[in-house]
């Protein structure tokens, strides 16, 4: 089962847990998961179309998802799932 | 001045009290400082700025400090805007203008956002100064937070150009070295940040750090005489810079030190190698797709630009464009800048010299047409992308036959 690994702004919903077990094989799944364990993380997460909102970025090991399949990712075993808001910088 | 009253989320327009947190607990979306401005339309006016200090706090109205807050300052901004002839020359541009941010005081634009997030971390009580940097970042954090008496924490990617980190370590800052590029480092600081209660200028201080670059729009407007110029050309890293750039020319008019609506066309310059936000316009679309930076523009190599979208619309908005420039037209403008107009600029100021060319030839400015570039950075942090122009001439002995010999060769021109 993936550990989730779950920011600050999402915390209050995950009872202040930094690190939440999810089940399912992709990162749809598991957001559906979450959605089950935490009412309202869906909708925090994805857009009215059921996109990820564009400041949302996760990770699957090291790998930003938009650059595999998006929601579709699949997660390899012992891998683990980071959410992360976009930061800026220079 | 009062303060700012509260942060909003730019997506969703939800409210949040003034903490030190940037994101919108309900979308992700960035939180924005939000102003009274009639309120700052009451107290501010030209002749009230042009009596405050020759550094971006003469705009202290229009940033979110509080007035009487010990500020962290070594004097950032209000650097020159001078007349380039030469270079216009060059580019076909009559009435050319840059903003020569080179000479603050760790020699880039963001001694200005960092001398505002310092400052209001201190108004927190945050103790530790901390970033995620591809150097100019780190340079900046590093160096008011030893003029504050702050320790620092500076993240950066290992491969960073040597004169990068020095110019970081001297101030005495602890450097963090992260083999990976910058949007990794950025990702494991989101993570740190959300285990210390550090002040992580471009994460949880980031609506006040952001603010500082307004002050490049209010400072050319002013050093034009309180005149908008018709175009401004900006480099795209992150999008912030930008973004901060058109709210600058709209606050003006908000609070009336200038008509409404600004005309200046606001227009983006990125490296081909990391170009999310020109491919986006380039494609006519609104999502900007993350990339992987490969570029020498290391300072805006930003793959997953946090404020893309927003530099994107904000280009559309006001009728400019995104262009990029090669590798190598990057360091052949840094050349023509240096030879033409004697300023020595990073590979990020030779994105922009490249891309006022792009728009020059493309006719993106009409005659007469008033442009302000914007030179973000030094040269001297990254000597290694124009290591090979910089060579000398000819190497002789100490012997005036030598010399003449060279000279009869044409090796030294002899009316030079």
């Amino acid at each position: 089962m993936p550990k989730v690994k779950i920011p600050t702004p999402l915390r209050k919903l995950t009872k202040e847990q930094a690190e939440v077990d999810a089940s399912g094989g992709t990162i749809r799944a598991i957001v559906d998961d979450l959605e089950k364990q935490f009412p309202g993380f869906k909708e925090r997460m994805c857009d009215d179309n059921g996109d990820l909102r564009r400041f949302v970025n996760v990770y699957v090991g090291e790998e930003d998802i938009r650059f595999m399949d998006g929601l579709d990712t699949k997660i390899p075993d012992g891998e683990s799932v980071s959410i992360i808001p976009a930061v800026a910088g220079g | 001045m009062a303060d700012i009253a509260n942060l909003k989320c730019r997506e969703c327009g939800r409210t949040y009290p003034v903490e030190p947190i940037h994101v919108c607990e309900f979308c992700f979306g960035p939180l924005e400082a939000d102003y009274d401005y009639e309120a700052i339309d009451a107290v501010i006016s030209r002749e009230t700025i042009a009596a405050g200090p020759r550094s971006i706090w003469r705009y202290v109205d229009l940033l979110p400090v509080s007035e009487n807050t010990p500020r962290v300052d070594l004097g950032a901004g209000f650097t020159p805007l001078v007349p380039a002839p030469r270079l216009g020359a060059e580019l076909g541009i009559a009435d050319l203008w840059l903003k020569n941010d080179t000479v603050n005081p760790t020699f880039s634009f963001k001694d200005r956002v960092v001398s505002v997030a310092l400052t209001k971390a201190r108004e927190f009580g945050m103790k530790v100064a901390a970033a995620g940097t591809t150097g100019n970042l780190g340079n900046a954090v590093a160096a008011h937070a030893a003029k504050a008496g702050m320790p620092a924490v500076v993240f950066m990617p290992s491969d960073l150009e040597q004169g990068k980190i020095v110019t970081t370590a001297i101030y005495g800052a602890t450097i963090v070295a992260i083999k990976g590029n910058y949007d990794e480092v950025n990702r494991l600081c989101a993570e740190v940040a959300d285990a210390y209660p550090w002040a992580f200028v471009n994460t949880n201080v980031r609506p006040f750090y952001s603010e500082g670059s307004k002050t490049l729009a209010f400072e050319c407007v002013e050093q034009l005489g309180w005149k908008y110029p018709d175009h401004m050309v900006v480099p795209i890293g992150s999008g912030s810079q930008l973004v901060k750039i058109r709210k600058g020319l709209e606050e003006l008019a908000k609070v009336r030190l200038m008509p409404a609506p600004p005309h200046t066309k606001v227009h983006g310059a990125q490296a081909l190698g990391c170009s999310p936000v020109a491919q986006a316009f380039a494609a006519g679309v609104d999502h900007v797709r993350p990339v992987k930076p490969n570029t020498i523009a290391k300072s805006i190599a930003i793959g997953n630009p946090a404020d893309g979208p927003y530099a994107l619309a904000a280009v559309k908005e006001t009728g400019g464009r995104v262009e990029t420039v090669t590798e190598e037209e990057i360091v052949d403008s840094i050349v023509l800048l240096a030879r033409t107009e004697g300023i020595f600029t990073e590979t990020a100021g030779g994105v922009t010299v490249g891309v006022l060319k792009k728009l020059a030839q493309d006719g993106a400015f009409r005659k007469g047409d008033r442009v302000c570039a914007m030179i973000t950075g030094m040269g001297l942090k990254t000597l290694e992308p124009v290591a090979d122009r910089g060579r000398p001439t000819v190497t002789i002995v100490p012997s005036m036959d030598e010399f003449q010999e060279k000279i009869e060769l044409g090796l030294i021109p002899s009316d030079a």
